[in-house]
């Protein structure tokens, strides 16, 4: 199974309807609906609710004032770092301030949406407006602060440095310096965020479904803000429409209002967000303005880099500084820098905030370096090609160490990874050394075609640990579990695959759960490209453990040496020796010693169904009933995978527009569990890369209106824009975990705007150096560059 | 007010529907048909494309009232998980569905083109598939899909369930 195409099993059920999301349960639950602040950064004087209270269907109006218990306090900091030491998240609902538009006020509960809808409208607040901080540029001039008691606007300062980048810079042959900046977009899963919650009065506990990427994490964050014991909370994950990050931040302040309520009013409550609520209200990322001395030798090879950047974090920091450190790291991609020196500030900003979507920081990282390559290639006279394959890490030199702290808390080493190699792939999959000739012939007819390189490193399958839990029943059927969940990137078919594979059955037997709380209680969630390292692992690792105990079983029934036996399509035999056998299922029987014969397979096992041995209990010691296991995979360090990227594009000359005429990767993310999978999640990331780069942009006006907050204004691609995309695969395997994978979940959007940058540069013949780009934009910059 | 249509060709007698109210809603919440997806309820995104009387359209921009005494066909009545239609198949063998939420409209209005032109090229289907948002495929497998299905279905023709008049 591993390494094949094989369909997926999640498919028969989403293709016909019959998949179950956030919003297709609950039909009996009371609705919820939002007042949202209209206003960007204001005081909240006064809410009158009495307008509002007569509309029949209404069940509840709930504001700051009536949150009780910790539920009135500020919602956690997920990721503390030493450096955020002006952390600030929000609360509930606002408590007498809002800093963005979108910010929940009050909460309504009725009949239906459409009831609580109307109430919504009827709600008055007061506010008093305050001075709005919108985009970067305000935020560092400081003239206006988001929260009073931060100065600056300034979060959190961070430095990292390795050798004395300034001095090496000095000392260099050629110095430049660039100013890069990239733009704000989503993540914007087709299903929005949504939360059911159930309160069972006597069970005393809580049954809550909700769209989040770490069900575990939302289970503990509930039961400590309802201040209710943990095995009273259950936290599920149904079908989830995409999360691409977003719904890796939790608690959501629906997650803890929606069983609060549930538990007040005695009866099943559910909010699903509407778009424009996702827009303003869920969280945005990749704005950032990046200062770049950069300091080379003749041939072009680093001798020092230093990057100082900004990050705008929007209104709170509740996932602490995890995108701007990841920035800072994997910047570096798979080239030696020489001396190093990064400095970024998180900064303040009456916004949406920002947490990671897909690619996480690495894509403003990536099209940072990338730009610099091109510019030492431009200066010197150097294929830009040649440039980074002067710079690259060589395939010797792993493990290599950059000597900074990764996002993990951990260090900075790369496991694995065959740079040279993948360019060579990708100049050869993309034609670049006969590009030249294409680009002379096509300037003739007049033309403008440019091509761009883009390489990048991405850390993946980041720790702590993930676990499995699997199971044999008695009808021979494999039931596996993970705590981590699933946002639509097939797990369920990759690890039953790992399953199949390691137990040695058939792939149809096997069924596997993610993100049930029920079913698995330790867990961390589903993002950096984690699940197939982590979780993949650790149900290989609890594969083999029950493997082992069917064998053990299975010799003494056979009465055979364990190391003589094999399993083959869930059938135990003595290898070679056809005939003497014994299936999965009667091993599961036997591992159960029973009194009761619930039913004829059962009955096997009973006590008087076979001579015993009188000396021994009927379960051996130091073993227990029952053919399952449970393990973990917990890492000493990330994996890195990596990827290269080259794009082909046209400009037209009198309209700007910029067409890709070809889009080319080299991926290498260790060995591949299923093809199809990983094809799926480079053609999906890809697709958001060219998004960021010719399409998607937040477009925030000065007083903190998002303008285009609609599929109708913020320019998600349709099948029209995405061009068709050339794969490549290298497969450097990882030492670091038993099946070598690395992770291939963010991959594909890392590069884009670097990659499409650097393409659009080459037709036009003059810097790029902020992405998105738009056909006036490039029209204007035209413009510009000919004034001069 | 009460509204009586016909669903994947069963009659449904819906009673207390509000005049406001979408076809999506009533389809969803009312008829225990949640195939249909809301993304954007603005008619943008597709993912609630389903047949009114043959012609495919955003279920969320229909009010339910104009569904009375008409034909609706939702992805729920063109194949089930065991009986799956070859449009369907083909996104499987394609690997053209991710997280699905987008997929029952892809489904309708990949079942539509086909239905129009057994043939289409790839300029084609991409301009008939422009009103369907994926945020996880990047469309490349759903364009293997539909060639996919073009394919198979002009091998074995199947029957039309979309309710157009033929």
């Amino acid at each position: 199974m591993f390494g094949q195409r094989i369909r997926r099993v999640e498919d028969p059920r989403l293709l016909s309807g019959r998949g179950r999301y956030l919003d297709d349960l609950g039909h009996d639950a009371l609705a919820v609906a939002f007042v949202r602040s209209p206003h960007a950064h204001a005081r909240i004087v006064d809410i009158d609710v009495s307008a509002a209270l007569a509309v029949d269907g209404l069940v509840a109006i709930y504001t700051y004032d009536d949150l009780d218990g910790r539920t009135s306090e500020p919602l956690p900091l997920l990721i503390p770092h030493p450096t955020l030491n002006q952390g600030r998240t929000p609360y509930p609902l606002a408590d007498g301030e809002v800093n963005h538009v979108g910010e929940a006020i009050a909460m309504v509960v009725a009949s239906d949406r459409y009831v609580a809808e109307d109430v919504v409208g009827l709600i008055q607040v007061e506010y008093e407006p305050l001075p709005p901080v919108v985009g970067l540029a305000a935020s560092r001039d400081g003239d206006a602060l988001v929260h009073a008691d931060v100065p600056g606007n300034v979060a959190a300062t961070m430095v990292q440095e390795v050798g004395d980048a300034a001095a090496a810079i000095a000392a260099a042959a050629h110095r430049a310096t660039l100013s890069l900046s990239i733009e704000r977009s989503a993540s914007m899963p087709m299903e929005g965020k949504g939360v059911l919650a159930r309160w069972d009065a006597d069970d005393e506990s809580l049954l809550v479904h909700t769209s989040t990427q770490s069900s575990t994490s939302v289970r503990q964050a509930i039961a400590a803000k309802l201040s209710i014991p943990v095995d009273r909370v259950e936290v599920v994950t149904p079908d989830i429409g995409g999360g691409f990050g977003v719904k890796i931040v939790h608690p959501w302040p629906e997650e803890i209002l929606v069983p609060w309520a549930a538990r007040r009013l005695g009866q099943p409550v559910k909010w699903v967000e509407d778009r424009r609520e996702h827009f303003i209200s869920s969280a945005h990322e990749r704005g950032q303005l990046h200062e770049v001395e950069v300091g080379y030798d003749d041939d072009g090879r680093l001798c020092g880099l230093s990057v100082r950047f900004w990050h705008d974090n929007g209104a709170y920091t509740p996932y602490g500084l995890i995108v701007p450190i990841i920035t800072s790291t994997q910047l570096l991609g798979p080239y030696k820098p020489g001396a190093y020196r990064v400095e970024f500030q998180s900064m303040y900003t009456n916004t949406v905030i920002v947490t990671p979507y897909r690619g996480a920081g690495r894509p403003q990282g990536c099209f940072v370096m990338e730009r610099v390559m091109d510019a030492i290639a431009a200066d010197l006279g150097i294929d830009r090609a040649v440039v980074r394959e002067r710079n690259f890490i060589q395939p010797a030199e792993m493990p290599y160490d950059h000597g900074l702290m990764f996002q993990d808390g951990r260090p900075l080493v790369y496991d694995s990874g065959d740079f040279p190699a993948s360019l060579a792939k990708l100049k050869a999959l993309v034609g670049w050394d006969e590009f030249d000739s294409f680009r002379a012939a096509a300037r003739a007819e007049g033309r403008r075609v440019g091509i761009g390189l883009g390489c990048y490193v991405e850390g993946t399958g980041v720790g702590p640990y993930e676990g499995g839990h699997l199971r044999v029943e008695t009808d021979g059927s494999v039931v596996v579990s993970t705590g981590l969940t699933s946002q639509g990137q097939g797990h369920q078919t990759m690890l039953a695959q790992i399953v199949a594979d390691e137990l040695g059955v058939e792939m149809e037997r096997v069924r596997v759960t993610t993100g049930d709380t029920r079913r698995f209680k330790y867990a961390v969630g589903t993002f950096a490209s984690r699940t197939a390292v982590m979780s993949g692992s650790a149900v290989a690792l609890t594969a083999r453990k029950v493997r082992a105990k069917a064998l053990k079983i299975a010799a003494n029934a056979l009465e055979a040496a364990v190391d003589d036996l094999e399993i083959v399509d869930g059938q135990i035999r003595v290898k070679g020796s056809p005939g003497s056998e014994i299936d999965l299922g009667s091993v599961a029987v036997l591992s159960n010693p029973l009194r009761y014969a619930f039913d004829a397979g059962a009955a096997r096992a009973t006590q008087f169904a076979g001579p015993v041995d009188p000396t021994a209990p009927p379960v051996p010691e130091g073993e227990q009933p029952g053919l399952e296991g449970t393990d973990y995979y917990s890492p000493v360090g990330s994996t890195f995978a990596n990827g290269m990227h080259a794009v082909v594009v046209e400009t037209d000359p009198e309209t700007a527009e910029i067409n890709i005429l070809r889009y080319c990767v080299v991926h290498d993310c260790g060995t591949v569990i299923n093809p199809m999978i990983v094809e799926g999640q480079i053609h999906g990331g890809v697709a958001q890369g060219v998004a960021g780069a010719l399409y998607e942009r937040m477009e925030y006006d000065d007083a903190g209106q998002l303008l285009n907050a609609s599929y109708m204004d913020f320019l998600m691609p349709y099948a029209s824009e995405v061009p068709h995309i050339e794969i490549d695969h290298l497969e450097t395997p990882s030492p670091l975990n038993p099946l070598g994978v690395k992770g291939a979940g963010e991959a594909g959007v890392i590069p884009g705007s670097a990659a499409i940058a650097a393409a659009i540069e080459d037709a036009e013949g003059f810097a790029i150096t902020t992405m998105p780009i738009s056909p006036s934009q490039l029209f204007d910059l035209r413009r510009r560059h000919c004034e001069r | 007010m009460r509204v009586t249509t016909t669903v994947n060709g069963e009659r449904y007698d819906v009673d207390d529907v509000w005049e406001g109210e979408s076809l999506l809603y009533m389809l969803r919440e009312r008829m225990g048909l949640p195939g249909s997806k809301n993304a954007c309820e603005q008619g943008e995104c597709g993912s609630c494309t389903v047949y009114l009387d043959g012609l495919p359209v955003c279920a969320c921009l229909v009010a339910a009232g104009q569904a009375g005494g008409r034909q609706v066909t939702t992805v729920e009545g063109l194949g089930s998980a065991e009986d799956l239609h070859p449009v369907q198949q083909a996104f499987i063998a394609a690997g053209a569905v991710q997280c699905g939420f987008c997929t029952p409209g892809l489904i309708v209005q990949t079942h539509d083109l086909l239905r129009r032109d057994p043939h289409p090229d790839d300029a084609e289907i991409r301009e008939a598939l422009a009103g369907n948002l994926c945020r996880c495929t990047g469309y490349e497998k759903i364009l293997d899909a539909v060639r996919l299905a073009a394919e198979t279905m002009s091998a074995a023709p199947v029957d039309d369930p979309s309710g157009a008049a033929s």
